[in-house]
Order: C-alpha cells, then sequence, then structure tokens
C-alpha cells in the first residue's frame, strides 16, 4: 500500500509526530513562531479522548502538563522566545520530580520580545542551563519536516524511558516551512512507555532507586499514593537535607544522562570520512551546511558535515575523533557563539574552531559558509 | 543542482500569495510525488505590507530550503517587483501585474505582464481569486508541474461551493500566460 504523503508545516509535522507518539494532553499557550502546534492538537485531540487547554500563560500551561504527565498521559506543550523564559521554573521542577514531558521551543530572536517572525538558533544554551541548579537534559534538533515528525516520537520515548523533560528545539523557518512528508503507519516507528510500579501500593516509593537509576512512575490518583515535592527527597517522595541522601539522588539524576549517553545521542555524518574541513551545524542551517559541502567538494576542497540530531547530551567523544583528522572546524549558527564553546570544550582546540554566527533573522547561506571555509583554510 | 526549481510569490500581505505558493508545492509534493519545499516570509502585520513565499521542487532531496537562484517570479505590486526580482537568475522569468507595477524591473530576465488582479475581477467576477488566476499564470508561464495537477490541486483546497470560481480563475490565468507566450 503506498504511503501516505502530506505537504506538512513543520509544527504541523511536530502535533502530528506527538499524536503517533501517544501524546493526549497539550497546554498551551499560542505565541509566534510555535502556534500552529498548538492549532493542530487542539483540532486533533478531542476526536480522540485527548484534552487540549490554552492556560492563562506559559507558565501555567506548563504546570499543567506536569499535572497531566503525573496522571499517567503522555503530555506536551510548545512555545517560543519570551514564553520559553516562562517555562524555565517548571522545567526545573520537571527535571527534580522526575516527570516525563515534551516541550517544543520555536527558536525565535531575542532576548524578550526580540523578533517574533525571525528564525533564530539562540536558545541552545538555554536548553542545557535555562532552569537553574544541577540538572539533567536532553535536547533534539532536527532538521526537515519528516525528522521533525520522527524525533518528535523520539523525544516521547526519551522522556518516558528517563523519566525527565526532553525539549525539542525547532526555529522559524524549519517551523514554518512545509515539506512533503510520509506520515508513517502505526508500529514503523518505535513508541515507548514508562516503567509502571510492580510493587503493591502501599510498598510503592516514587524515587526507590534499588531497580536503577529511573524509578518506575505510578499514576497520580490512582491507587499508588504519594507525595509530589520539588525539594530534595528521599526514596519515599518526602523532603530531606541528609546530605548522603542530597548528594545520591542529584547524582542518580545526571546518571540517567552519563550511562546512556550512546542510546540518547544521535548524529549524522556526511562525506566526513576523508574531510580536512568539517562543518558542525543543526536544525535548519544544517541544510545549508550540506549543500556547502557539495560545493566545496566540487572545488576540491574535502569538506564534510557532522550534524549533531541530540544536541544534549552533547556528542563530545565523536566530536573529539573528528577534530584529530581536521584542519579546520567551521560552526554556522543562527546566533552569536553557543553550541561553538561546547565544540572548543570537547575538541580541546587541537585544530581551529571557527564560527558563522548571524542574528539578523535571515539564515546563513551556503554561499556564506563557502566563503569563510575558503578563509579558513 | 540543475533539478532544482525555484518560484517566488511576491505582492502585499493578504493578496494570497502564501497560500498560492501552498497550492503550487501540494500539487507537486502530493500529486506529482517529488521534493517539495514551500515558505514564506511576511512582517508582523496581517494585511499590506511586503510578503513573499518561496517554492523549490527538486528531483533530490532538498537542502538549503530558500531560493538562492530564482527561475521565475510573480510580482503584484511595484514595491514587491523592485524588491525582489534582483533575486531571479539570468534567463529567469517574471511575471508582473501591468496595472500595478509600472516600472519594469531591469535584468537579464524575460518579462511577461498581464493585468492580473482586473482580469480576476472582470472576466473570472470575483477580486478575491487573483492569486489563483496568478497561479495558473505561473503553471503556463513555468511548465514545472503539469496543468492537470495545478488544477487538481486547488479543488481539494478549496470549499465546495467555490470549486468553479477557482476552476474558472486557474484556467483563465493558465490561457492568458499561454496566448501570451505563443
Amino acid at each position: 500500500m503506498a504511503k501516505k504523503v502530506a505537504l506538512l508545516q513543520g509544527n504541523e509535522a511536530c502535533a502530528h509526530g506527538a499524536l503517533y507518539a501517544g501524546c493526549r494532553f497539550f497546554g498551551g499557550y499560542p505565541i509566534t513562531p510555535s502556534t500552529e502546534v498548538a492549532e493542530v492538537m487542539a483540532v486533533e485531540l478531542p476526536k480522540i479522548g485527548g484534552t487540549f487547554i490554552q492556560m492563562e500563560d506559559e507558565i501555567g500551561a506548563m504546570a499543567s502538563i506536569l499535572g497531566a504527565a503525573l496522571t499517567g498521559a503522555k503530555a506536551f506543550t510548545a512555545t517560543s522566545g519570551p514564553g520559553m523564559s516562562l517555562k524555565q521554573e517548571l522545567i526545573g521542577y520537571a527535571c527534580m520530580a522526575e516527570i516525563p514531558c515534551v516541550i517544543v521551543n520555536v527558536m525565535r530572536g531575542g532576548p524578550s520580545t526580540g523578533m517574533p517572525t525571525g528564525p533564530s538558533q539562540s536558545d541552545v544554551m538555554q536548553a542545557r542551563w535555562g532552569t537553574h541548579g544541577d540538572h539533567p537534559a536532553i535536547a533534539l534538533a532536527p532538521s526537515s519536516c519528516q525528522e521533525i515528525f520522527s524525533e518528535t516520537v523520539r523525544a516521547f520515548n526519551l522522556a518516558e524511558t528517563y523519566r525527565m523533560p526532553v525539549q525539542i528545539l525547532l526555529d522559524e523557518i524549519n517551523g514554518h516551512m512545509r515539506e512533503r512528508i510520509e506520515i508513517p503507519e502505526p508500529g514503523d516507528l518505535e513508541v515507548l512507555n514508562r516503567q509502571l510500579p510492580t510493587v503493591a501500593p502501599e510498598d510503592y516509593k516514587p524515587f526507590d532507586d534499588t531497580q536503577g537509576d529511573v524509578p518506575p512512575l505510578a499514576a497520580f490518583g490512582s491507587d499508588y499514593r504519594y507525595h509530589v515535592t520539588g525539594l530534595n527527597k528521599a526514596a519515599d517522595g518526602f523532603p530531606t537535607s541528609k546530605p548522603e541522601l542530597v548528594d545520591a539522588e542529584k547524582r542518580r539524576q545526571l546518571r540517567k544522562i552519563e550511562a546512556n549517553q550512546a542510546h540518547i545521542e544521535k548524529n549524522e555524518e556526511y562525506r566526513v570520512e576523508d574531510a580536512e574541513v568539517i562543518l558542525v551545524a543543526y536544525g535548519t542551517i544544517s541544510r545549508s551546511a550540506r549543500a556547502a559541502v557539495d560545493h566545496l567538494r566540487n572545488d576540491g576542497i574535502k569538506a564534510g558535515l557532522f550534524r549533531p540530531i541530540t544536541l544534549w547530551p552533547f556528542p563530545e567523544k565523536r566530536m573529539a575523533r573528528l577534530a584529530e583528522q581536521a584542519r579546520a572546524i567551521v560552526v554556522p549558527e543562527m546566533n552569536l557563539g553557543q553550541l561553538i564553546l561546547e565544540i572548543e570544550r570537547a575538541t580541546r582546540r587541537v585544530c581551529p574552531v571557527e564560527g558563522i554566527g548571524r542574528v539578523d533573522g535571515e539564515l546563513i547561506t551556503p554561499a556564506e559558509i563557502v566563503a569563510k571555509v575558503k578563509e579558513v583554510l | 543542482m540543475s533539478k532544482r526549481y525555484e518560484l517566488r510569490f511576491s505582492g502585499a500581505g493578504g493578496q494570497g500569495l502564501i497560500t498560492a505558493g501552498i497550492i503550487m508545492a501540494e500539487a507537486a509534493a502530493i500529486i506529482e510525488g517529488r521534493y517539495t519545499a514551500q515558505s514564506q516570509s511576511y512582517g508582523p502585520e496581517a494585511r499590506g505590507g511586503a510578503s513573499k513565499s518561496e517554492v523549490i521542487i527538486s528531483d533530490e532531496p532538498i537542502d538549503y530550503p530558500k531560493a538562492t537562484a530564482v527561475d521565475a517570479c510573480l510580482a503584484l505590486t511595484q514595491q514587491a517587483a523592485d524588491k525582489y526580482a534582483a533575486g531571479v537568475k539570468p534567463g529567469g522569468m517574471l511575471l508582473l501585474d501591468s496595472d500595478f507595477v509600472k516600472r519594469d524591473p531591469e535584468g537579464d530576465f524575460r518579462i511577461v505582464k498581464f493585468p492580473i488582479i482586473r482580469t480576476a475581477k472582470d472576466e473570472v467576477g470575483r477580486e478575491i481569486v487573483a492569486n489563483v488566476v496568478a497561479l495558473g499564470a505561473m503553471v503556463a508561464l513555468t511548465g514545472i508541474i503539469s496543468r492537470e495537477s495545478g488544477e487538481q490541486a486547488v479543488i481539494a483546497r478549496v470549499p465546495e461551493a467555490f470549486i468553479e470560481l477557482n476552476k474558472k480563475a486557474y484556467n483563465t490565468g493558465f490561457e492568458k500566460v499561454k496566448a501570451l507566450l505563443a
């Protein structure tokens, strides 16, 4: 049977990916350029018994998805710019209380109201460090509309598997761009669900780490009664300030990522085997970089592209290996230098690392990247 | 790269040019099954201001999703013609509304013009379908999708009660340019 083909905006593909993954709750507050995600969820969720709610603001929206997620639903929100700033405190709450949920950030220029209809990639560091305190982070940066669909499904899988918030970083270009996509049939993509407790309700402890770093999560409001708090807590969920328990809890939360990096990490490499110049790019700009690789190869320059699809945790080992073979690394991004900091750290600057930053609301073109590479060599 | 074809629809916000681009993209992507990327830019205002929609059609996966060397450009206003004709590649084509673009942009491209908005009002009967007249004209001008695919995409997008009006608009635009090119 022929696949169902559609022409979808990235934001629409994101919403349909969430539905495919089993999302049944969306709490949001509209903001350009993310609004189409909410629009699709508002139309589709009621048809399948799900819930769409427009809250009073972005903070309320984030709170609503945490509540829904605790009761057992796969929950989702989308925002941009200042809306993402507002969500930060409750993203920290989700990290601390270990609540699986997915947040889509369609990046736009900032800070503050910035440029609502212009693209940007300036929330890369926010996705890692936006909420205060030591905390784990997973952020995915898909490029095409097809990949936005599949990476949204993966975002839910990661959230459910590691019991934590997962961010998807889009931008005004790939969020609003329309492309032909093939809609996967049920079963084509893996869909994972959280681990539920196997013990009796009276024996349940929501942060019992004796079974592993990701304790099973019971549905709040069921027979399993437990306490939820943003404070550091013991295995039973009640607050503690005992140094050994606080230390163990924080280290376990970070270990969920560190011990599973190979499973979470996802990269694409294009013509890197013999590359002397390696472009590192993500999201929309990786498409400009890919075109630049072909241009450079036609001009006799051995260029390649390393594209992290999982931005956080950053693929530092692979990045370090690639740096060993390179004469130079060039990092185009729609900000004034964010992921490049992580690349410099991972590669220990064994070769020159040069950035191309653009913050005027225009895409970095393949020609700009080609010119920069020729200048660097 | 030679398999990549770039179209641009430009004018003022509210003229339906983003919709025209989307219908062109739907025809190419869904009906003809080709790689297609459609994007747009517009100001924060809902009406007025410059508006532009771009469609890239290719036989290969599309990397850079915006236009770099436009094969064919539509401009419904003088402002759009002045601003966007510069992106048309040497030997490319420019379709203008002759009532609203009084000064032809200069460059190495072929200019085709007719009163697109007046045609919608007087010959089709409703000014609001000027974008569909323009779409039919762009299909005839470029031949990048078939006439039938374009018409099918128009029918798939508009409400039942307006199908005949839009078919008429599409075919009127197509015939106008066909006659001009003959």
